[in-house]
Formats: C-alpha cells, sequence, structure tokens
C-alpha cells in the first residue's frame, strides 16, 4: 500500500540538482513527481519516480546519501477545497502531515496528493473511512 | 618608560649572572618539591649539580603541556595547597584543563611583570584601562587587573562581551587604553561605527593585545580604526599567564623579562636547540616561581630570538610576533582546541562518522569554528527537521565539552578531500 519516496541529500550547490536527474535519466528512470525542502546550506529532494529500487541503487553508486521513505498517494479532486476536504479527516483523526506536495494526473480532472504522515497506517484507515482513494505503488510508478 | 629601570636596562653579561645562579636554584627547587621531576632527571641520569653554566640546560629533559595535564590537578605544585594563593587554569586535550598555582610571591613577581608591560606600553597612573580580557579561570582578565592597580592606573574590570555596553562605557569613563585580544578591538570598532560613537574622538591611547596571532596588517587596520598605538604581548598560563613578554616603543620584537624567565629556541622535531635569530620552538624555563615552577617548558610556539640593542634602551632579548604553532592545536578566540577533541565528539554521537573537517576563518574579525560534517545514510532523513537536530547536538557538545561556539555545516559524502587515504582534518584560512 505505501509508495517508495525517494530522498536525496544535496548540498546547495549548482548543478547538484541536475546531476541527480542526469543519472537517473541514463538508467532510463522516469520522475513523477519531485520537491525539495531547503535550508541554507543544503537541501533534502524527495521524488516519486517510476523504479524506485533502481532509482536508489543507480544513486547510490554515484556517491549520493539516498533513503527510502514510505508516503500515500492521495486522489483529490481537482477543484477548489479538494484538498481540505482530505485534510480535514486527518486533523480530525489527529494526524500530523509533515510534508506534502502534489502533481495533476494527466488527462484527468484529478490531482494526486503524496503525503508524508506521522503514522501511516492509521492515515489509511481514515482516508479510507472517508471514502479518499489511495492509490498502490504500482498504479503510482506508471502514471 | 620603564616600570622598573635598574632592572629592565640591565647589560645581557649581567642579565645572564642573574639567569645563571637563579636557574641553578630553580633546577635544585625543582628536584627536591616535584615528584615528577625528581622521577625525570632521575630516569635521564642528570642533576641540578651537573647545570654549572648557561649552556647546560640542554641537558635537562623538556616539560610538555601533557605533563601537565596528567598532573591534574596539583600534582605539579611544587608547595602545600596552603601556600596556593589562587588558581587559574587553561583548556587542554581530551576537555582536561590544566591547572597553575601561585603562592603570594607569584602573584606579586606577576604584578610587577604586568605592571611593566603596562609602562612599556605608556600606561601611568592618569590612565584609565578597561580591562575587556575575561575575568575567571583565564589569567588574562586578572593578570591586567593586577597590574594595573600596580601602576596606579584606574581599571575597569569589565570583562569580555557585551559590547554595546564597553563602547559606551569606554566613551562615558573616557577609557584611554583598552586590553583585550586584537580581534575584538576590531569588533569593539565596527560597533562603535554601527551606535554611531567616532573613537577618534574619545580618549584612546593605546590598545594592549595578545591572547592570539595577529599580523602587522592587523595591527595598522586596528590603530587605524580606533586610533590608539597598539601593542603586542606574550605569555600562556602555563608559565605565569600575559607577563611573560610586550612590545616596547619600537615595535620591533617582544623583550622577553628575562631575569624572570629563561628562553631558547629548539627544532620541534628533533629539540635541538637553536641560535639566535633561527627560527623555531620556543621554550621557556621559570626562574622564580614558586607554585608551579616548569623546567624547559614546550611552548610550541614558533618564533626567532634577537639579542640586539634595542632603541628602548632595554636589553631583554626580543621575540618576532608569533605566527605559528609546531602543533595542531588551534587557539579560537583565545581557547584552545585540539582537532581530536572534536573527532571524539563527533563519534560519541550515533550515527556520525568521522568524515570531517574543520575550518577556522574571521567573520567581522572573530575567529569563526567551523565543523563540516558528512552526511551518510544513517543520519540522513527525508525530514528537514531531523537534520537540523543533529546540527544543533553537535553545536551544542562542541559548547560543552570544548568551551566554544561553532557552526555545522553537513555536506555531502565525498566532498571532504582526502588526500593519502586520510583526510584534511584542518583548514585555517585566517590570514594572519
Amino acid at each position: 500500500m505505501f509508495v517508495k519516496q525517494v530522498s536525496v541529500f544535496l548540498e546547495n550547490k549548482e548543478g547538484r540538482l541536475y546531476e541527480v536527474c542526469h543519472v537517473l535519466g541514463d538508467a532510463g528512470i522516469n520522475i513523477r513527481a519531485l520537491c525539495i525542502a531547503e535550508t541554507a546550506d543544503y537541501g533534502v529532494v524527495r521524488m516519486i519516480v517510476s523504479d524506485p529500487e533502481k532509482a536508489i541503487s543507480v544513486l547510490r553508486n554515484s556517491g549520493f546519501t539516498v533513503s527510502e521513505t514510505d508516503v500515500l498517494a492521495v486522489v483529490v479532486p481537482d477543484k477548489p477545497g479538494g484538498l481540505a476536504q482530505v485534510l480535514r479527516i486527518l486533523k480530525d483523526a489527529m494526524i500530523n502531515v509533515e510534508y506534502l506536495y502534489c502533481f495533476i494526473e494527466p488527462g484527468t480532472d484529478r490531482a494526486i496528493d503524496i503525503m508524508r504522515v506521522e503514522n501511516t497506517e492509521a492515515a489509511i484507515n481514515v482516508l479510507k473511512d472517508g471514502n479518499v482513494e489511495i492509490l498502490t505503488p504500482a498504479e503510482v510508478y506508471g502514471i | 618608560m620603564y616600570w622598573q629601570p635598574e632592572i629592565e636596562t640591565l647589560p645581557r653579561t649581567e642579565i645572564k649572572n642573574i639567569q645563571k645562579d637563579r636557574l641553578a636554584k630553580i633546577l635544585e627547587y625543582c628536584y627536591q618539591k616535584i615528584p615528577f621531576y625528581r622521577e625525570k632527571f632521575d630516569e635521564e641520569g642528570v642533576k641540578p649539580s651537573d647545570f654549572e653554566h648557561l649552556e647546560d640546560i640542554t641537558k635537562f629533559p623538556f616539560t610538555v603541556k601533557d605533563d601537565l595535564r596528567k598532573a591534574y590537578p596539583y600534582k605539579m605544585f611544587a608547595v602545600p595547597l596552603k601556600e596556593i594563593v589562587r588558581v587559574h587554569a587553561s583548556s587542554g586535550t581530551t576537555g582536561q584543563i590544566t591547572v597553575v598555582g601561585y603562592t603570594k610571591n607569584d602573584i606579586e613577581v606577576w604584578s610587577e611583570l604586568m605592571a611593566r608591560t603596562l609602562v612599556a606600553c605608556g600606561v601611568t597612573e592618569d590612565d584609565v584601562v578597561q580591562n575587556a580580557y575575561g575575568y575567571g579561570l583565564f589569567t588574562g582578565g586578572l593578570g591586567f587587573h593586577y597590574g594595573a592597580e600596580r601602576v596606579g592606573a584606574t581599571v575597569i574590570p569589565i570583562s569580555g562581551g557585551n559590547t554595546k555596553r564597553q563602547v559606551q562605557i569606554m566613551k562615558d569613563f573616557g577609557t584611554t587604553i583598552l586590553t583585550c585580544t586584537p580581534s575584538y578591538s576590531l569588533y569593539v570598532a565596527e560597533v562603535a561605527e554601527e551606535e554611531g560613537v567616532d573613537l577618534k574622538k574619545l580618549n584612546l591611547k593605546a590598545g594592549i593585545f595578545g591572547a592570539e596571532p595577529w599580523s602587522e596588517n592587523m595591527r595598522s587596520e586596528i590603530e587605524e580604526r580606533l586610533n590608539l598605538d597598539a601593542r603586542d604581548i606574550y605569555g600562556l598560563s602555563e608559565v605565569i599567564g600575559p607577563g611573560v613578554s610586550v612590545e616596547c616603543e619600537a615595535k620591533d620584537g617582544l623583550h622577553i623579562f628575562e631575569d624572570h624567565f629563561f628562553v631558547e629556541i629548539i627544532d620541534p622535531e628533533t629539540g635541538e636547540q637553536k641560535p639566535y635569530g633561527e627560527r623555531g620552538e620556543l621554550v621557556i624555563t621559570t626562574l622564580t616561581k614558586e607554585g608551579i615552577p616548569v623546567v624547559r617548558y614546550r611552548t610550541r610556539d614558533l618564533t626567532v630570538l634577537n639579542p640586539e640593542p634595542c632603541s628602548c634602551g632595554r636589553h631583554f632579548v626580543r621575540m618576532a610576533k608569533v605566527t605559528g604553532r609546531a602543533d595542531d592545536m588551534l587557539i579560537i578566540r583565545g581557547v584552545n582546541v585540539f582537532p581530536s577533541q572534536i573527532e571524539e565528539i563527533l563519534m560519541q554521537i550515533e550515527g556520525v562518522e568521522p568524515h570531517y573537517q574543520i575550518l577556522v576563518y574571521r567573520e567581522d574579525h572573530l575567529d569563526v569554528l567551523e565543523v563540516q560534517v558528512e552526511v551518510n545514510e544513517k543520519i540522513f532523513s527525508d525530514e528537514v527537521k531531523r537534520l537540523l537536530e543533529i546540527e544543533s547536538k553537535i553545536k551544542q557538545e562542541i559548547q560543552s565539552a570544548l568551551g566554544v561556539s561553532s557552526k555545522v555545516k553537513l555536506v555531502e559524502p565525498k566532498t571532504i578531500a582526502r588526500s593519502e587515504g586520510k583526510a584534511k582534518r584542518v583548514i585555517d584560512q585566517r590570514v594572519i
């Protein structure tokens, strides 16, 4: 049920993000979504890719510090209030969201939100009860 | 200007006679009173009576910082504690401080030497001395305090820090003499400029700066910005504190008070004594200390000795400004820091590998200690807050173990240059 997010430690220097994308591109790995959390000196690049296992292995071989994190891919109606609706369910269940980022599924009216929450299991249960659609890893990687 | 003209202008032959008599006595004193020296002399097969001429000093073994560290806290004291009226201490390797003790007479001698120091820099009883050296276990604050009182000047015992207040007091109290580290003086100048205080309109006359190396360029900058006569002093707590040597008005080397300190220059690799004029490590034997005398103490500071007569009339040998050290010890804002201490702290933090680098540079004229640590997968997290937690943990550990603030920077693996499989640990970018 959990989608694997690939995170990479990058120093805040020119060309580093290029290097990550270049390594993945050469390995034939597609990046579905990407976001960066940054400080003054460094950033953490978080990505959803077409093949997380392979991505981790090629990045490691290129000398990057990499980690794999379980995240949720939640379908959200692409309309005003769509995300708020989903977040209310988590709020009512007292589940904290560490971070999230989203992308639009091409050719549809739905957005996909990648969420990192404190308690992933509990989040899945309450979201399902609230009739929120959660994508399987295969669905996400293959988009 | 002299404080004790009859001593300060003695010809070299007489200085040498005094040194010979006092060396013979202090070697005997150390042998009789301090088990460390008795054992060490016996081990080397040398007796105090083997000393007849000044050259004979080379027969005696060196004392190093580590010897004092191992003697923690009182084992190097030559007298019972009831005769010790004060202790000071300095930082040492692995967080172990080294302790030094002063008898009543030691404090008396030290005050006289500091009075000589201040007077050589032009201080009189009419002066107002703002003493911004730290008061406490560090010898700087109290050393200057006692010397300035001995001269009869008005002392402002403000200690270090709180720079806005330093500027305010400097202005309101009519400070004429500033005593602090050279880098701090430039910081004071900066704060004064920010506060809109024109230092050139104040009464500053001279600044007496020490406890860290500084260059001639820095002197020009200090003199220009603070509008005062900037003098260098040298000393170390293991020997006495400040009061070992001082620059006279000629500013051409620091006169060593040779009636109290016997100095040599050695090759730091071989330990061989070197002649005047050759650069090497400064080695000091105290001639009059009672509480904790030291024989051939290796300072690790690199300098050159010049015995030529000076235009000021003093015949005491002059040492060039110290610009380097014979070991990897760093002096950060007056605090001694060994890279090994930082490595130890990093190793204690779970997940942190010893791939680190220490950068030292100056920002706003103050020393900055930056520790770069490579991020491995054990400490890496997709959450930035976890990474920030590790940074602040390292910072806190360094602060509590070494008493010095630092910047911690996480870097990518393999970014720290490795030469011959071993990383270059320390990059000192300070321009001295």
